[in-house]
């Protein structure tokens, strides 16, 4: 780390990280002058081939912030991308009080396409918002979605630097085909969060520990405010208490943004004063309320995380009875869960069989005029018809029907 | 005497500004040094397209009324054992590195020549570690004149910033034996490190506490060097069983406390990488085995130790077990992976190169099927076959690839030495050469429009793997077919580059070559392929 020593002029800030078990940041000083502005490289790993680049972004930086006095050093490049470089200098003018209602964006390299109410969530890989070295390659990995995180994962004194790099990557990195959700912060420090995040199009945006609809109402009421195009930004609220389990129809009726519901159980399990175990029986009931609740509203129940990424058969076994209870998904830890997360959720080979003979029974009946609908010698129910439908539509939705559209991660 | 034999001689009188001799532009369109070391060289001429005429060299005849007839050949000490060998100045004296950063050997018995007096020594060494740093000191005083081997760490660093005396030359394992063969290099003395040997010098790796697995990178040591010193830690009576290295080739044996240090030598057990972009390539790689028809009963792959050419194999393991499949044979590189999928009956035999972990070990002591191979069989060049052609498939690592395929295996893009070529080169000649390489490191391209140095010619390289997508050489048309249709996501190599591109915020800007070779690669055939130059200190 640098010597405090050093940083004596009048005012001196710094954002971003240094060391050498850093990777893809960096950690950028400026220091308040009346100079006109200066910049400097101390060290780089890459600056025999971008250090010039890296000069030349951190003016056009500086230039877009309104910043035209004062001393910029890079003080350690550790082969941070040009979105990291940026947000890492905007913060550390901001930090010095700064840039106010100015922001600095990256180049853009795509068009993010807005997402359907109703589409596959059964993966979301978590990605700490103030750590750019993960979200670089987070669309690789055929996740349905991804999380850049600004609460538990950011620490308190990051919080304005992990929504300034949550911000930058949203506008500059290709997710592929995942969803680009976002989790703010409890309120009210969550709709500081929004007002930087919003203009650069999350699809979601999943709000903590919500123990009442006025939380949601609130979260609504800044998209509505902020967005000024009608494109969709929908609400995951994460109930993560017994008050929250409790109100859960409540909290799932209180916007039309909402899609889905989810569970935090490492919070939830701490309320209650128990002990989370790998097969959750001590959550059993608060996750049944909330699949029933999420349903009752017309939502999707989405599940917890599994904190174990080396135990794939945990997981998949975890998978299977939150499948079995109602649940469409859930959270990814590690890239290595989502496959295992997907064959989780995906319908058993046998039912899916079945539900197949039912559908093309059932086509026969439409065509043929017949009220009612028979499988060899049995008939079957409307319910099961019904059921049988709606497999049928998630598995091709999942790719795993020849016919499907776009079954590959991208 | 051979004329390029005389690299230690001409190396003697070299000084830095010799290094600055005539540059010529070979096949690959690299400028290459006429001279190296005072030897005259021959630049790479394209792939197939050298074949030197002329017989092999040959060691020296001995008489067995020169040696004991007891068989008991020990020598007191390393040190008497030079002096009888004749150690001299401008010796060239081998080591292997199946001990790799655990070898104390290699730095033994340089250290020993130089406290004899001995100067300009040329080390030949299979390749050095970061354990023999020491040998820098050495260089320093003016003992060792120049190492002609991979160096990597602190070594690679000296080299690369022009500090050593005379210059790297740089080969693959197969170009070792080639160059060795075909009188190219001259050994004066061999030092070879032994996990066992007998007092008449019969010694192997795979038994002792330093056991290792394979001796194989020794054996031409062993058959070429005019003289031949075995040192061990176990001393085993006679006769030491196996015998990878004949005692019929030593001269000498000499016995010290420990060769090597155990922990350094091989890993308890082999770590799997849980790099998420890693697993990804290696996901990728053998779904394009499986969609390119490569996997096929019988089929045969090279795998090695480290990142993708080791992650694929739980990939290609469990595709197997579905589709029924067994692999012919597999080249190692052996872990515990690969044991495990010989003895699961997934593969018919390992043709073992190097032994990475105790599994292994254990497993080419015990398992018949489970074999060690050498440089001559598997890699060199300069035979009648080897076994690196028959592999139908091999995956392997680079740290720059440019978009004629061209790679790159010993420099990053700041030119300074890091790694060794190891099998590398020889690898190539597979059916399928599939480069697994992540898209860029820390902001850095791997995909550039030219390698900072040419290590294996782009006319061998078929497809180059990265987790952005898989992009195929369009000289084979073959596998482009057979893989139409596949979910992959294969692209042309353009594109690729481009993307890296923009996320890394445009192309990099390397500095200018010094054009002040400080080392040379040699090609397998033993031209100049590429030179790597001076860096700034």
């Amino acid at each position: 780390m640098h010597d405090p020593a050093t940083t004596s002029p009048p005012h001196v800030t710094e954002a971003g990280r240094s060391g050498d078990d850093v990777k893809a940041d960096l950690l950028v000083r400026y220091a308040t002058s009346t100079d006109p502005v200066e910049v400097g490289i101390e060290r780089s790993k890459v600056a025999p081939f971008y250090g010039d680049a890296i000069a030349q972004q951190a003016r056009d930086v500086l230039h877009e912030l309104d910043v035209s006095t004062g001393q910029l050093t890079i003080v350690d490049d550790r082969g941070a991308l040009p979105f990291t470089i940026a947000a890492r200098i905007e913060c550390a003018v901001r930090r010095a009080g700064l840039g106010a209602h100015r922001r600095s964006l990256p180049a853009r390299h795509v068009r993010f396409p807005a997402t359907a109410r109703d589409r596959l969530r059964r993966s979301r890989l978590y990605l700490p918002g103030n750590d750019p070295k993960l979200c670089v390659n987070a669309g690789l990995y055929g996740a349905d979605g991804v999380i850049l995180d600004l609460e538990d994962s950011v620490h308190h004194g990051a919080k304005d630097a992990a929504r300034i790099l949550v911000r930058n990557a949203l506008h500059s990195i290709d997710f592929g085909t995942a969803e680009r959700m976002v989790r703010i912060n409890q309120l009210p420090l969550g709709l500081e969060d929004l007002d930087e995040v919003l203009p650069e199009q999350p699809n979601l945006v999943l709000i903590p520990k919500v123990e009442s609809a006025d939380e949601v109402r609130a979260v609504d009421a800044r998209i509505g405010a902020v967005l000024d195009d009608d494109r969709p930004v929908w609400i995951m609220p994460i109930l993560e208490s017994a008050l929250g389990i409790e109100r859960a129809f409540d909290i799932a009726t209180a916007s039309d943004r909402i899609v889905a519901l989810t569970i935090g159980l490492e919070d939830y399990t701490a309320d209650l004063g128990v002990r989370k175990t790998a097969t959750g029986e001590e959550s059993q009931w608060a996750r049944e309320r909330l699949v029933n609740a999420a349903h009752a509203a017309g939502l999707q129940a989405i599940d917890s995380v599994y904190g174990d990424f080396q135990d794939l058969d945990g997981l998949a076994a975890w998978g299977r009875r939150s499948r079995a209870l109602g649940f469409t998904g859930m959270g990814c830890i590690h890239p290595r869960q989502i496959r295992i997360v997907h064959a989780a959720y995906a319908p058993e080979p046998a039912d899916l069989e079945r539900a197949l003979k039912i559908v093309a029974a059932f086509d026969d009946a439409q065509r043929r005029g017949l009220g009612v609908v028979s499988l060899g010698s049995k008939m079957i129910d409307p319910p099961v018809v019904q059921r049988a439908l709606k497999l049928v539509a998630e598995a091709r939705a999942m790719g795993l029907l020849p016919d499907a559209h776009d079954g590959a991660c991208r | 005497m051979n004329e390029s034999t005389g690299g230690a001689t001409g190396g003697r009188t070299a000084t830095r500004e010799s290094r600055f001799a005539e540059l010529i532009e070979n096949a690959a369109g690299r400028r290459v040094p006429a001279l190296v070391n005072g030897a005259v060289q021959t630049p790479f001429r394209g792939v197939a397209a050298h074949r030197p005429t002329g017989n092999k060299a040959a060691a020296p005849i001995r008489s067995c009324a020169d040696y004991p007839t007891s068989g008991d050949k020990r020598a007191p000490s390393l040190r008497d054992a030079l002096e009888r060998a004749g150690l001299c100045d401008g010796m060239t004296i081998s080591t292997h590195h199946h001990l790799r950063n655990g070898d104390r050997i290699g730095t033994l018995a340089l250290q020993t020549a130089a406290a004899m007096g001995a100067r300009d020594l040329r080390w030949f060494p299979s390749a050095s570690f970061p354990c023999h740093e020491p040998v820098i000191g050495l260089m320093d005083k003016g003992h060792v004149h120049h190492i002609e081997g991979s160096m990597n760490g602190p070594l690679g660093r000296y080299c690369s910033e022009g500090r050593m005396r005379g210059q790297g030359v740089l080969r693959s394992h197969g170009g070792r034996w080639q160059a060795i063969q075909d009188g190219e290099v001259e050994i004066d003395i061999a030092v070879l490190a032994a996990p066992s040997a007998d007092f008449f010098g019969n010694a192997n790796g795979s038994h002792g506490r330093s056991a290792c697995g394979s001796l194989g990178f020794a054996l031409a040591d062993a058959t070429w060097a005019k003289h031949v010193i075995v040192v061990t830690d176990n001393l085993v009576p006679f006769p030491c069983l196996p015998w990878q290295i004949q005692g019929n080739f030593v001269d000498q044996v000499v016995v010290v406390d420990s060769i090597g240090d155990p922990a350094q030598i091989v890993s308890g057990t082999t770590e799997m990488t849980k790099s998420p972009d890693r697993l990804l390539i290696a996901e990728y790689v053998a779904r394009f085995i499986r969609d390119a028809g490569i996997l096929r009963d019988g089929f045969s792959f090279q795998a090695g130790a480290g990142g993708t050419s080791l992650a694929f194999l739980p990939y290609v393991k469990q595709m197997m077990r579905e589709q029924g499949i067994r692999a012919g044979f597999a080249r190692g590189g052996s872990t515990r992976y690969l044991v495990e999928m010989l003895e699961e009956g997934l593969i018919g035999a390992i043709l073992d190169g190097q032994t990475f972990d105790l599994e292994a070990v254990r497993s080419i002591r015990d398992n018949p099927r489970h074999v060690a191979t050498t440089p001559f069989t598997s890699y060199n060049y300069h035979g009648k076959g080897h076994f690196a052609s028959m592999v139908d498939v091999t995956v392997l690592g680079a740290t720059e690839v440019d978009v004629d395929f061209n790679a790159n295996v010993v420099t990053h893009s700041d030119g300074v030495l890091l790694h060794g070529i190891g099998g590398w080169q020889n690898c190539l000649a597979a059916g399928c050469t599939i480069l697994a390489v992540p898209s860029f490191r820390d902001r850095i391209p791997v995909l550039l429009d030219r390698v900072t140095t040419l290590c294996g010619p782009g006319e061998l390289i078929d497809v180059v793997a990265t987790e952005r997508g898989i992009a195929i050489n369009p000289r084979r048309q073959d596998l482009l077919d057979a893989v139409r249709g596949s979910d992959l996501p294969i692209r042309p190599i353009q594109d690729l580059k481009r993307e890296i591109e923009a996320l890394c915020g445009g192309a990099p800007r390397p500095p200018e070559p010094s054009y002040d070779p400080v080392a040379v690669v040699k090609w397998v055939d033993g031209t100049v392929l590429d030179a790597v130059w001076r860096t700034s200190v």
